[in-house]
C-alpha cells in the first residue's frame, strides 16, 4: 500500500512596526527585560488598547501579496488561556473574521509548479518570553513582557503539502514574499518568523485525512523538513503495525538534538479557548479604495520578477529563481546588467562565482565588489582582454583589494595574449617538451590535445587566449 | 437551560477555581437562574437582525505607529509578586 503525509503549516511573522500592536511601547529587539512595557501590554485593569494602523496596513499588504481576499469587515477576539506569558489571561487575536482569507502561493515541487492554498491570515499580539532557570532546585521561572503585544500575522495554509520538500519550499517562498514587501524581518533565528506543522498520514488518494498531530518548537526550515520526515515514519509504522489508534490528535515538540518529536499535550488537556469579540477594540471596516491604495504600494513580487527575468533577459528558470529569491540579490543582478553586462553572463557569474562567497545574499550590498565592478570585469572577458579563467583570479583580487579590474590586470600584467606570434612561441616550446603527447595525438588519441592545451596555458600563466591557442595548436599538429 | 454540576466543574477548571461540593451545588443553582433569566431574550424574533460584534457604533479606531514612553521598571516591580534582575518571578512553569 502507498502512503502519503498531508501537511499544513501555520507561520507566524512578526510585523516590523516601531511600536506594539495595541500600545506605544517599542518593539525593538534585545532591550533590557521588561523595559518596554506599559499598563496596556502588562494587562492592567481598566486600560484601553488601540490598534496600530500600520499593523493593519502591513497585514493587508501581506494578504494581497499572498493573493488573499481582503475582508470588508474584520474584528479582534479574545482567546482565553492561563499562562504567565500573557498577564491578561487572554491573547487578542482574530477568530471567525480574519483580515485576509482564501489566498495561495505557487511553489516548486519535483520540478513542477504546485499551488498551495492559504486558508487565512490574521492579526494578533505576541506573548511574553519565559526564561527557565537552569538551576532545578530553584522553583521559579522568569517572565519578560517586552515581546507581549508585539504584532504578529499568522498565515495558515491549506493541508495541500505532501512532502517535507514542499513544506520547505513553501516556507522559503513565504519568507521571500514577506521580505520583498518589507512587512517583517522574517528571521527564524531571531524569532520574527515561526512555524508549526500539522501532519497526518493516509493511504494515497484516500478521501479522508488521518488523525493529525501538531509539531511545535521548530527553529529552522531544516528542522521543519526533518520533523515532517520523522512524524511520517512514526505514524506510518503505527499504521502498519495495526496500532493506528495510537495516533492521537496532540501537540508534539521537536527535539533538535535527538532529531525526534515527543508528546507535549494530550487530547484531554486540549485547550478550550472560549473566543469572544474583544469589546475594547472596534471592528475594522476596510473599504475597497483603501485596499486598492495599498495594492498600488506593492512592489514587483518574486514570481513577477522571475518571469520578467526569463522573458526580458532570457535567463533559465533556475537562474531566474535563484536570483529573485532574495530582493537584494535581484537588485544587484539588475544593476550589473544596467552597468552594461551581458545578462546571461552576469547571471552566470553571480550564481556560480559570487554566491558561494557570501553568507547572506540579503547583505550583498556589503560585498566589496559592486555591480559596476562585475560589469567591468565581464566586459574585459567579452572583449578578450582577459580569459574567463584569469577573470576568476582578478575577481578574487577585487574582493581582497577593492581595486577596479582594469587596474589589477595592468598591475599584475594579466592581459590576455592573443598575438599569434607570442603564442606560437609558447606552443613550440611545449610541443618540443612533450613529444609523447604529440605522437599520441597523431596516432588518433584525440584526448592528448587537452593535455597539450593545459600545458600551453600553464606556460603562458593563463594569459594565452584559449581560442587562439586551440586554433594554432590544431594547425601545427595537423600539419 | 439547566446548568448541571458537570458544567460547573468544567467552567471552574477553565477558571482555575477549586470549588467545594457545597459551592458546586450553589453555583449550579445560581448560574441556572441567571441563564434562565437571560433566556427571556430568546422570545424576541431576531432573525432579521445582524449579530453585533460590538455594542458601540464605532469602527476603525486606530493610532499612528509612534513609540511612546514605556513605564519605569520600578513601577512594575512594585506590583509584581516577585521581581529579580528585571524579570517578574513566577512559580516554575512546566509544560
Amino acid at each position: 500500500m502507498q502512503y502519503e503525509s498531508v501537511i499544513g503549516l501555520e507561520v507566524h511573522v512578526q510585523l516590523n512596526t516601531e511600536s506594539k500592536i495595541f500600545c506605544g511601547c517599542s518593539t525593538k529587539f534585545g532591550a533590557e527585560p521588561n523595559s518596554q512595557t506599559c499598563p496596556v501590554c502588562t494587562g492592567m485593569p481598566g486600560v484601553l488598547p488601540v490598534l496600530n494602523e500600520d499593523v493593519l496596513n502591513k497585514g493587508i499588504l501581506a494578504g494581497l501579496a499572498l493573493n488573499c481576499e481582503i475582508a470588508e469587515y474584520s474584528k479582534f477576539d479574545r482567546k482565553n488561556y492561563f499562562y504567565p506569558d500573557l498577564p491578561k489571561a487572554y491573547q487578542i487575536s482574530q477568530y471567525d473574521k480574519p483580515v485576509c482569507t482564501k489566498g495561495y502561493i505557487d511553489i516548486m515541487s519535483d520540478g513542477k509548479v504546485k499551488r498551495i492554498g492559504i486558508t487565512r491570515l490574521h492579526l494578533e499580539e505576541d506573548a511574553g518570553k519565559l526564561v527557565h532557570s537552569d538551576d532545578f532546585t530553584n522553583n521559579v521561572s522568569f517572565v519578560d513582557l517586552n515581546r507581549t503585544g508585539v504584532p504578529l500575522a499568522e498565515i495558515v495554509s491549506e493541508p495541500d503539502m505532501r512532502t517535507g520538500e514542499e513544506a520547505y519550499n513553501y516556507l522559503t517562498k513565504i519568507k521571500s514574499i514577506i521580505k520583498y514587501i518589507n512587512v517583517s524581518d522574517a528571521n527564524m533565528e531571531e524569532g520574527s518568523l515561526r512555524c508549526d506543522v500539522n501532519i497526518s498520514v493516509r493511504e494515497v488518494g484516500a478521501p479522508k485525512f488521518g488523525e493529525k498531530v501538531e509539531v511545535k518548537n521548530l527553529n529552522s526550515f531544516k528542522a521543519v523538513k526533518a520533523a515532517i520526515s520523522y512524524e511520517y515514519e512514526r505514524q506510518l509504522s503505527l499504521i502498519e503495525s495495526g496500532e493506528k489508534n495510537l495516533i492521537v490528535q496532540e501537540t508534539r515538540l521537536w527535539d533538535a538534538d535527538r532529531q525526534e518529536t515527543y508528546s507535549m499535550r494530550s487530547k484531554e488537556d486540549a485547550h478550550d479557548y472560549r473566543y469572544f469579540p474583544d469589546p475594547d477594540l472596534t471592528p475594522m471596516v476596510i473599504t475597497r479604495e483603501y485596499v486598492e491604495k495599498l495594492r498600488s504600494e506593492l512592489p514587483e513580487l518574486p514570481d513577477e520578477k522571475k518571469n520578467r527575468f526569463v522573458s526580458e533577459f532570457s535567463l533559465s528558470d533556475y537562474d531566474a529563481d535563484v536570483l529573485t529569491s532574495v530582493k537584494q540579490l535581484a537588485d544587484y543582478f539588475e544593476e550589473t546588467v544596467q552597468k552594461g553586462a551581458n545578462p546571461k553572463k552576469a547571471a552566470n557569474w553571480i550564481t556560480s562565482e559570487l554566491l558561494g562567497r557570501i553568507e547572506d545574499p540579503e547583505k550583498i550590498s556589503d560585498f566589496p565588489v559592486k555591480p559596476s565592478g562585475i560589469a567591468e570585469l565581464l566586459k574585459l572577458v567579452d572583449n578578450n582582454t582577459i580569459s574567463g579563467k584569469i577573470a576568476k583570479t582578478v575577481f578574487r583580487d577585487m574582493i581582497e583589494s577593492g581595486d577596479a579590474p582594469q587596474k589589477i590586470i595592468d598591475d599584475k600584467g594579466l592581459v590576455q595574449v592573443s598575438d599569434s606570434s607570442a603564442i606560437e612561441g609558447i606552443i613550440d616550446t611545449v610541443l618540443a617538451g612533450n613529444q609523447q603527447s604529440v605522437d599520441d595525438y597523431k596516432n588518433g588519441k584525440e584526448k592528448a590535445i587537452g593535455f597539450l592545451v593545459g600545458q600551453i596555458m600553464k606556460e603562458s600563466k593563463g594569459k594565452a587566449n584559449p581560442q587562439v591557442v586551440n586554433e594554432l595548436l590544431l594547425k601545427k599538429l595537423n600539419k | 437551560m439547566k446548568i448541571d454540576e458537570n458544567d460547573i466543574i468544567k467552567v471552574a477548571k477553565l477558571a482555575r477555581l477549586d470549588l467545594t461540593p457545597d459551592e458546586k451545588d450553589e453555583f449550579s443553582r445560581q448560574l441556572s437562574g441567571i441563564i434562565e433569566y437571560v433566556e427571556k431574550i430568546n422570545e424576541l424574533d431576531t432573525s432579521s437582525v445582524e449579530a453585533a460584534d460590538h455594542i458601540v457604533e464605532l469602527n476603525n479606531v486606530v493610532r499612528k505607529d509612534i513609540v511612546e514612553k514605556s513605564i519605569d521598571r520600578d513601577e512594575l516591580k512594585k506590583i509584581a509578586p516577585d521581581f529579580a534582575d528585571g524579570y517578574i518571578v513566577v512559580p516554575k512553569i512546566i509544560e
